[in-house]
């Protein structure tokens, strides 16, 4: 099987997400509120895993502007979830070599002394493997 | 009545009143909180992936803990709810996590979802009751215009969290009213703060966070009210403390005269 076709069943496989229930209303990307920093924006994101195009959502930097609210989930009249395919594709990003998004290294400097532990582990979590 | 309590890491640390606060009130209102023991950090974000696993074990753990004390399990912050009750759903209903989990868990009995969780708003809801807590103030915030910030860790997937109705809540205004507040609904209750984007990417909180409070302000509220220590951090921060937020178990304890009680 080629690479392409093989990042195309593992992002359905993650995200548990059947991209061809998908109307095209356009619902997710108009609730989201990180539409403006994304280069490729939630409703784009599953036409792009319906055509098996995976590499360019790998490389989008929109994997970094999702917050996982969920609005996209919750309000998406097909149960589509564009949200976990979002995340798939980070997963399938940082679970490579050098994928992370997050160094210990850069912590330090991202602190003030009110920053909550859980704002530390959440990123953690999202941004790294 | 008696529940397991789960506080989470940063209810250890940087959200201490948001737990003393509530420890207090409990007491107040008659129920007791039990520390689950030797409690583990739940992450701070669900893993939404089908094939995560191992990043869900902690909170099976703190589920079984409850089961096996037989008590409802009562959780505080929102990302700890958040986290916990999806867990619990997917050991219910996804046969495929609940037979790997278990797999790791080694349990005399596999854990299967058998445990209630419950925030502690809805403990005061449809255990203790808004009216029978009503009856408990002592000290009505009288007067005071309380915007309830939601967010989305507590409402979203509504399916799943089965708080409240995700776009048109009311448990935190329906609190509001019981301990003598005047709540203000506005447009962006229910909206993200950023969450844990205002590590990396602080400008995108600000906006965001500018928005909140610049459509809490013109309803015409005087505070906000969140039960959450992300949301209350990014609000002071990122909206650069344009409105005083409070956890709403300081303003509980307060109403029920019990604030002077938490040791500083």
């Amino acid at each position: 099987m080629s690479t392409a076709k093989n990042h195309a069943e593992t992002i359905k496989q993650i995200s548990g997400v059947n991209p061809l229930k998908c109307m095209k209303c356009g619902k997710c990307s108009a609730t989201c509120p990180s539409f403006n920093e994304m280069d490729i924006k939630p409703h784009q994101f599953v036409s792009y895993v319906q055509n098996g195009d995976i590499e360019a959502l790998m490389e989008s930097k929109s994997l970094w502007k999702c917050l996982s609210c969920f609005a996209c989930v919750e309000r998406c009249p097909r149960d589509v979830k564009p949200g976990k395919l979002i995340d798939a594709a980070r997963q399938m990003v940082v679970r490579e070599k050098d994928g992370d998004y997050l160094s210990p290294d850069e912590i330090p400097e991202l602190l003030d002394p009110e920053t909550p532990q859980q704002l530390l582990v959440s990123a953690f979590r999202r941004y790294r493997r | 009545m008696k529940y397991s309590y789960y506080p989470g890491c940063t209810l250890r640390t940087k959200a201490k009143d948001l737990d003393a606060y509530a420890r207090v009130s409990a007491k107040a209102l008659g129920f007791e909180l039990e520390e689950i023991e030797e409690w583990q950090c739940c992450g701070g974000v669900y893993p939404l992936g089908s094939d995560e696993i191992a990043s869900k074990l902690s909170s099976v753990r703190t589920l079984n803990a409850a089961k096996q004390k037989g008590q409802d399990l009562v959780t505080l912050c929102s990302a700890c709810h958040h986290v916990i009750k999806r867990v619990n759903d997917d050991m219910r209903n996804v046969s495929d996590i609940r037979l790997k989990a278990n797999n790791y868990m080694q349990l005399e009995e596999p854990y299967a979802g058998e445990t209630q969780v419950l925030h502690f708003l809805e403990v005061l809801r449809d255990r203790v009751g808004f009216e029978t807590l009503k009856e408990k103030v002592v000290n009505p915030l009288t007067g005071k215009k309380m915007g309830a910030y939601y967010g989305c860790l507590l409402l979203r997937p509504g399916k799943i969290l089965e708080f409240d109705n995700p776009e048109n809540p009311t448990i935190i205004e329906d609190f509001i009213r019981a301990i003598g507040g005047t709540p203000v609904v506005y447009p962006y209750r229910n909206e993200c703060c950023g969450g844990y984007i205002s590590l990396k990417e602080k400008e995108m909180a600000k906006n965001m966070c500018h928005k909140i409070v610049d459509s809490a302000e013109g309803f015409g509220a005087q505070m906000l009210i969140t039960a959450c220590p992300l949301c209350l951090y990014n609000l002071n921060k990122s909206a650069e403390g344009r409105l005083p937020v409070y956890y709403f178990t300081e303003l509980l304890a307060e109403a029920l005269g019990v604030k002077e009680e938490v040791e500083k």
